[in-house]
């Protein structure tokens, strides 16, 4: 019976044409009894292969934003907003509806979103050089309306989809396309610690900053998450997770060697953890009054 | 028996997984994917060394690899 059960299991999780005799040639297909399937790929997340380059931590994210969609069960009333960037495709791999918004502006499209239909979870998905640069004002007064939104921000220090310029996130001393010499303090000033500074604005009610570069770190940033996505189910207020993650591509690294780099360099100037975490009701009331939203009724949030 | 798959045509050879196993079976091969990157493997003289910690696949950007793990004893199905 236990062999019967994982059978079906498998058979629709792996792509069927290509992976079949790929699977003869790598194990052994010995289905023993008694074993279970622990790790698959969740529900929400699209059964096709992404363009992001090898090691590419976006993946990781996609994943983890997919399995808590499913496990706290918001994948059929969510709608995304997503960004420009490497991201630009979420809407090919999270089964969930989504708008395609301006650069940088994925936090005011939520904002629309969320108080129009004020029954679904929104989130935003967005890289550094897109919340933290162009996006800076709508993700600042997004956080200080406190908007019921999430956002998952993608920290990888360069802007990655247009060749590895200078973001705001690039640490001092790194050299990208547009700063070859590495980025100077004096010139272009310090990098922009984004988990910091939302975690000031009265809007917020979940900020932490997660890393993705080792299995610990990436369970931890998935918890982080799961409290981001409760703030905005629970009507506390703005949830935001800020991700250290890798861009082997433009950091001229192997995959290894920039996961090695995020531990090394970007976690000791970006430290990791809860930044502010609203707790309770009593909060949400005061919260709801300061974040009033103009649609009254609409603003009531589940 | 706990035991992973690769699925070969996902996996980009980026290796993060050859990082984290604790028991470092997991290698790089010499095929090529359609893709034309060097996939990741676990040997089969290896695969009863795993430990279904699921380490491998977190870690995993592309969803490439998949855990199966024994159950813990007394089950009876």
């Amino acid at each position: 019976m236990p062999k019967a059960k994982s059978a079906p299991k498998a058979a629709p999780a792996t792509k069927a044409a290509a992976a079949k005799p790929v699977m003869a040639k790598t194990v052994a297909p010995k289905v023993a009894a008694g074993e279970e399937l622990v790790f698959t790929r969740p529900a929400s997340l699209a059964d096709r292969a992404t363009h992001y380059c090898p090691g590419c931590h976006h993946g990781i994210a996609h994943r983890m934003v997919a399995e808590l969609l499913d496990e706290m069960d918001l994948a059929g009333r969510t709608v995304a907003a997503s960004s420009i960037g490497c991201s630009v495709f979420l809407y090919n791999y999270i089964q969930v509806d989504t708008v395609e918004s301006p650069h940088g502006r994925a936090p005011a499209v939520a904002t629309g979103i969320k108080r129009a239909r004020p029954d679904t979870f929104v989130f935003s998905y967005q890289g550094d050089g897109d919340l933290a640069s162009i996006g800076m004002a709508e993700i600042m007064h997004a956080a200080n309306r406190g908007e019921r939104l999430t956002v998952v921000f993608v920290n990888n220090t360069v802007y990655g989809m247009t060749g590895g310029q200078m973001a705001p996130t690039t640490l001092i001393g790194q050299k990208t396309t547009t700063c070859p010499g590495g980025r100077c303090k004096d010139r272009e000033g310090s990098p922009i610690r984004m988990a910091e500074i939302i975690a000031q604005l009265g809007g917020t009610a979940f900020c932490a900053r997660g890393s993705l570069d080792s299995v610990k770190n990436i369970r931890q940033a998935k918890k982080y998450m799961r409290q981001a996505f409760e703030a905005q189910t629970r009507g506390l207020g703005f949830g935001f997770v800020e991700l250290l993650s890798g861009c082997p591509t433009n950091w001229r690294l192997s995959p290894v060697a920039a996961n090695k780099r995020i531990t090394e360099e970007m976690i000791p100037y970006f430290p990791l953890g809860v930044y502010k975490e609203l707790e309770g009701d009593a909060t949400c009331g005061s919260l709801v009054s300061t974040g009033a939203m103009a649609g009254g009724a609409a603003g009531e949030s589940k | 028996m706990s035991r992973i798959l690769v699925t070969e045509e996902r996996c980009k050879g980026c290796l993060l997984c050859t990082t984290v196993c604790p028991v470092s079976i997991i290698r790089q091969s010499e095929r090529i994917n359609q893709q034309g990157y060097k996939v990741a493997e676990v040997g089969a003289e290896d695969m009863d060394k795993c430990t279904g910690c699921t380490s491998c696949a977190t870690i995993c950007p592309d969803m490439a690899i998949q855990v199966w793990r024994s159950k813990k004893t007394k089950k009876a199905a």
